[in-house]
């Protein structure tokens, strides 16, 4: 059995979230290695998708989150005043829970990210919508209808759309807010497939409520429970030796 | 026994109460569909006679009591269009500003909200003064001093004041419209955007403003049945009786359907001969309302079904 240790990209130290006056984080310290699928689980409630948020700086839109710590990317706390935000949410995508395709064509909901700031050619551009439709796995099924509108697309193939949309201004980072939990199985499957794939190329953080999909997919697993980080190992060790009760006991489904 | 249950007499006052409330709503709909078409028909059957090709190309002749009434319906669609050009953006950025970026618990916003809701009540005349007092002598006399200091060019009644009078009368309309069509742009739809490395002013450009279209044209369409039959705001701001050429620049004075008629019925030398010409100008004015709002109704519906793809 190889040991991959590969370099870390996202380090965070004693972060901590507040929703006013609540606590939704509470220090967490962690850090996640480059092109390695990094798992989130716990139960509602316990802040994972507070976490995840945090790493783009989407909670910014809460008027009411405040922050303590830190979250460092490649050097750079994220929360630095030099860091410009709209440039940081260009490096690490995000893939949320519900599909969210563009009321445009397929072509422009994935050219959207990349005509915000560039001067690119069109020739540039159908090369780059190209890639990201093959990286995600749609380009088969849509190659001849580009100029369609993206929301006659299956729930499944808006997923991907989205995934497409959010590689093609090539992030290092994709965060994934339970990807999979407003689909069927066969496209679920799909997902996960794409996903295994993609971290040869990106980071990939990932929120799930489904543990078999962490089991399935994720190198590494970080258990959450009420803000706090419980556990976090290898996905192996988390399944077949967790060290903390807590652990065991979401795991074997005694609490969810 | 379900006979017996029908009849005692708590269920006959429940049955009598049902049919009491849709006969009394069937009555009301009888009665203002009647009015309606009692209305409608008098026009049409006093009025129709009375159109013809000339009666809508050609100008007034005879002191308005022959000829057409062309200038007429030219300038009431100038200033219909003028006022929707001014006052849809004006509206339109508003409800932007007071759906996006306003703190909704701001005094500011509040403020905003407080006037627009106020200036809703504001009755026709009071545009009509508040026109004259600030367009026409504040700023346009304002202009004038700055740029032609010894000519009146802009301080004086025209049509892009009128049309400013009555941009401001429509304006509660289209900043409510508007807004309602900017909630209902998703937030998920907005995250998703701003994921992906936009600003918030390019989220709201290419993504909530065009999904919002439709609310601004419902805006537009509101505006344009209201502002097309007021006439009071323009009395004093730009409308004349008559005039012997048709507006050509914005500092024109115009003529107007709505004014037309007003003075038709009240100030001509002979009232009486005019009344077949009012009844056709009354009718051309409601069928240039009508095809003004049918435009707009149209090309929102074209819009609806592009973006439902």
């Amino acid at each position: 059995m190889r040991k991959q240790v590969n370099p870390i990209k996202v380090k965070t130290t004693n972060f901590c979230v507040y929703y006013g006056t609540k606590q939704a984080l509470k220090d967490i310290t962690m850090d996640f290695q480059e092109k390695q699928v990094t798992a989130l689980i716990g139960p509602s409630g316990c802040g994972k998708s507070t976490f995840l948020r945090s790493i783009n700086r989407m909670n910014d839109l809460i008027p009411s989150a405040k922050f303590k710590g830190e979250i460092i990317i490649d050097d750079i706390d994220v929360f630095n005043s030099s860091v410009d935000v709209v440039q940081l949410r260009r490096q690490v995508g995000m893939v949320f829970q519900k599909s969210t395709p563009f009321p445009k064509s397929i072509y422009d909901n994935v050219a959207y990210g990349l005509q915000l700031n560039q001067r690119i050619t069109r020739s540039e551009l159908d090369d780059i919508v190209e890639q990201s439709l093959k990286s995600a796995a749609l380009w088969e099924e849509v190659k001849n209808r580009l100029n369609d509108s993206a929301l006659g697309l299956s729930g499944g193939q808006q997923q991907r759309l989205c995934i497409a949309r959010a590689i093609a201004v090539n992030p290092d980072i994709l965060l994934m807010d339970e990807p999979c939990s407003a689909l069927d199985p066969i496209s679920t499957a799909k997902v996960e497939e794409l996903i295994t794939e993609l971290k040869s190329q990106y980071t990939i953080i990932l929120v799930t409520h489904n543990m078999q999909q962490a089991a399935r997919v994720s190198d590494f697993t970080a258990f959450f429970y009420m803000g706090n980080l419980i556990e976090f190992d290898k996905t192996r060790t988390i399944f077949t030796e967790p060290s903390k009760k807590e652990t065991e006991d979401y795991i074997t489904g005694r609490f969810g | 026994m379900n006979k017996v249950l029908l009849t005692t007499p708590i269920q006959m006052n429940k049955k009598l109460l049902g049919f009491f409330a849709v006969a009394s709503t069937v009555f009301a709909v009888v009665v203002v569909l009647g009015l309606l078409i009692s209305m409608m028909g008098s026009f049409v059957i006093e009025g129709f006679p009375h159109l013809s090709w000339e009666f809508i190309s050609q100008a007034p002749r005879n002191n308005n009591q022959e000829g057409g009434i062309f200038p007429a319906i030219y300038g009431t669609t100038l200033l219909v269009l003028t006022m929707t050009a001014l006052g849809v953006p004006i509206g339109t950025i508003t409800a932007i500003y007071l759906n996006e970026y306003a703190n909704p618990n701001s005094f500011f916003s509040r403020l905003i909200l407080f006037a627009v809701n106020s200036l809703a009540g504001v009755p026709s005349i009071v545009f009509g003064l508040f026109g004259v007092g600030f367009f026409i002598q504040f700023f346009g006399s304002g202009i004038d001093s700055i740029f032609n200091p010894t000519k009146v060019v802009w301080g004086q009644p025209a049509i892009i004041w009128a049309s400013a009078t009555l941009a401001v009368l429509t304006l509660p309309v289209v900043i409510i419209s508007v807004n309602e069509a900017l909630k209902s742009v998703p937030v998920s739809l907005r995250e998703a955007s701003l994921a992906l490395g936009a600003t918030k002013f390019q989220t709201i450009w290419k993504i909530v403003l065009p999904n919002s279209l439709t609310g601004i044209l419902t805006g537009s369409i509101l505006a344009i049945g209201r502002g097309a039959g007021e006439v009071a705001p323009i009395i004093f701001v730009g409308a004349v009786y008559s005039m012997p050429d048709l507006p050509s620049r914005l500092n024109d004075q115009f003529m107007h359907l709505g004014y037309h008629l007003f003075v038709l019925s009240t100030q001509s030398p002979n009232v009486d001969k005019t009344i077949p010409i009012q009844f056709a100008t009354t009718l051309i004015l409601l069928m240039l309302t009508f095809v003004l709002s049918l435009t707009a109704i149209i090309i929102r519906s074209r819009l609806t079904k592009q973006s439902q793809g």
